[in-house]
C-alpha cells in the first residue's frame, strides 16, 4: 500500500522539478531578451513560439522535417547495420579487425566540417546528410559492440560449447543479451550526434527543402525568430525520435525475454 | 569403460593432477571425492574437452554426447527457465519442460526471468538443464551444492531416477551425497 501511493508521489515530484528547471531557465531566456531588446541578437520564448505557430500550419515546414528525418534516419540505421557487422566480423577474424581498427580511428578523429566539405565532392547534396549521419554513428555502434563482443560471459560460452547449442540459438540466447546494452548506449550516443552533424551537413551543402537549408536562409536574412523556431524543432524531432526508438527497442529486449 | 591413463596436469609451478589412472564403469554414478584443490574440477573440464592434460590420454568418451552440472550455474538470465533448458535440447516440448522444473519444485518460478530467483533455484534450473538434454555422460561438479538439507533430498531422487543407467560422473565433498547416490567412490588425493 504504501508503496504504491509513493510511486505516484515521487514520479509527479520529479516531474514537477523537472518542469520547474525548465520554467527557471525559460523566464531568464525571457528576461534577457526583454533586457537586450533586440529582436535581431536575442528573441524571447514567446517570439519563438509565435513563429513556430506561423511555421507549424504550413506543408514546407512538415516537407523539410521529412526530408531531413528521412535522410538522416537512413544514415543512423545503415549505420547500426554497418556498425554491427564490422564488429562482429572484427570479433571473428583478427585481419579485418587490424583493418577496421585504423579506419574507425580516422573517422572519429576526423572533424565534421572536413568530412561534409570532402563528401560533397563525391555526393549530390540532397544525400550528404545520409553520408554524414552514417559515418559519425559507424564507429560508435562498431566500439560498443565489439567492447560487448570482448566482454562475453566465456563461461556461458563454454556452456554452449558442451551442450552443442546452435549458432542461431547462441545468437539469440547468449550474444543478444550480452550486446544489447552496448547496442543501446551507442544508440542513445549516436542519436544525437546524427542529428547535430546530419544539419550541419545540411547547413554547408544547402540541399533544396531540408531543415538545414531553412536555418541558413535565416541566417542570411538575419531572420532569428526563424533561427530559434527551426533550432527549437530539430531539438523537438531529435528528442522525439530518440525516445521512440528507445521505446521499440526496450519493448523489443522485453519480448525476447518473455519469450 | 572411460579410461585415464597417466594424466597430469599443473598451472604454472602448481601440479593438480599427477599421473591420474582411473577406469570409470559406465551405465553407472561415479563419486569423485577429494579435498579442495585436488583436480577434480580441471579433471571434469578434462573429460568435458574445455582443457587439455599436459600428458596422459582419456578414451571411451569420443562421439559420446556429454552434459554437465557446472560448478557455476552458467544460465542465460534474462530468459526463463524453460528457455534455459529448450536452449540445449530444441526438441524438448514446453510442457515437458514444465514438468520437470515443476518436479524440481519450481512449478511458480516457470515464467520468471532466472534472474529473479533464488541460488537454490537456479541450481535446480542448473541440474534440470543437464538432465533434459540428450547425453550419454554426465558430468556434474558439486550439482547439489547451496541446497538446504530439504530440497537436496528431493533434487537428488529426482537426480537419481533421471540418471538411471546412465554414466555420471559427480564431483562432492560430501561423503553423505555419495552414500545417497550410491555410486562408486574415486577417491582423488593428489599425492
Amino acid at each position: 500500500m504504501t508503496t504504491s501511493t509513493t510511486e505516484p508521489t515521487s514520479k509527479l515530484k520529479s516531474i514537477l522539478i523537472k518542469t520547474g528547471a525548465a520554467l527557471f531557465w525559460l523566464c531568464v531566456w525571457q528576461l534577457g531578451a526583454m533586457a537586450i531588446n533586440q529582436k535581431i541578437i536575442l528573441v524571447s520564448p514567446v517570439q519563438v513560439f509565435v513563429r513556430l505557430t506561423e511555421l507549424v500550419p504550413t506543408a514546407a515546414f512538415w516537407k523539410a522535417i521529412g526530408f531531413s528525418f528521412l535522410r538522416i534516419t537512413v544514415g543512423f540505421l545503415a549505420a547500426c547495420l554497418a556498425g554491427v557487422l564490422l564488429a562482429a566480423l572484427s570479433a571473428r577474424f583478427s585481419l579485418i579487425r587490424t583493418l577496421t581498427a585504423p579506419l574507425m580511428s580516422t573517422i572519429k578523429a576526423t572533424p565534421v566540417a572536413s568530412f561534409i566539405i570532402l563528401v560533397l565532392l563525391w555526393v549530390p547534396s540532397r544525400n550528404l546528410s545520409v553520408v554524414i549521419s552514417f559515418l559519425m554513428v559507424t564507429p560508435i555502434v562498431f566500439s560498443n559492440i565489439l567492447g560487448g563482443i570482448s566482454s562475453m560471459d566465456s563461461q556461458l560460452l563454454e556452456m554452449a560449447q558442451v551442450f552443442k547449442v546452435r549458432p542461431v540459438r547462441r545468437f539469440r540466447y547468449l550474444y543478444l543479451p550480452q550486446l544489447l546494452p552496448f547496442f543501446r548506449s551507442a544508440c542513445a550516443t549516436g542519436l544525437g550526434l546524427c542529428w547535430k552533424a546530419g544539419v550541419a551537413a545540411e547547413v554547408i551543402g544547402l540541399p533544396r527543402g531540408s531543415i538545414g537549408e531553412r536555418l541558413y536562409t535565416a541566417k542570411i536574412y538575419l531572420d532569428t525568430p526563424d533561427l530559434f523556431a527551426w533550432t527549437v524543432v530539430i531539438i523537438l524531432v531529435s528528442i522525439a525520435f530518440e525516445r521512440l526508438f528507445m521505446f521499440l527497442l526496450d519493448r523489443t529486449v522485453a519480448r525476447l525475454e518473455r519469450a | 569403460m572411460i579410461e585415464l591413463k597417466n594424466l597430469t596436469k599443473s598451472f604454472g609451478e602448481k601440479q593438480v593432477l599427477k599421473d591420474l589412472t582411473w577406469s570409470v564403469p559406465e551405465g553407472r554414478i561415479s563419486v569423485i571425492m577429494g579435498p579442495s584443490g585436488g583436480g577434480k574440477t580441471t579433471l571434469l573440464r578434462i573429460l568435458l574437452g574445455l582443457e587439455h592434460a599436459d600428458s596422459g590420454t582419456v578414451s571411451g568418451l569420443e562421439g559420446k554426447r556429454l552434459s554437465a552440472v557446472f560448478q557455476e550455474d552458467r544460465l542465460c538470465e534474462n530468459v526463463s527457465a524453460v528457455s534455459n533448458l529448450r536452449l540445449v535440447n530444441p526438441a524438448l516440448s514446453r510442457k515437458s519442460a514444465e514438468n520437470m522444473l515443476e518436479k524440481l519444485g519450481l512449478g511458480d518460478a516457470l515464467r520468471q526471468p532466472v534472474r529473479e530467483l533464488s541460488g537454490g533455484m537456479k541450481r535446480r534450473v542448473a541440474i534440470a538443464r543437464a538432465l533434459c538434454t540428450e547425453y550419454d555422460v554426465l558430468l556434474a561438479d558439486e550439482p547439489f551444492k547451496g541446497l538446504d538439507e530439504e530440497t537436496k533430498r528431493r533434487t537428488m531422487a529426482f537426480f537419481s531416477e533421471s540418471a538411471r543407467e546412465k554414466t555420471v560422473i559427480l564431483v562432492t565433498h560430501d561423503p553423505s551425497e555419495a552414500e545417497i547416490l550410491g555410486g562408486r567412490i574415486l577417491p582423488l588425493d593428489p599425492e
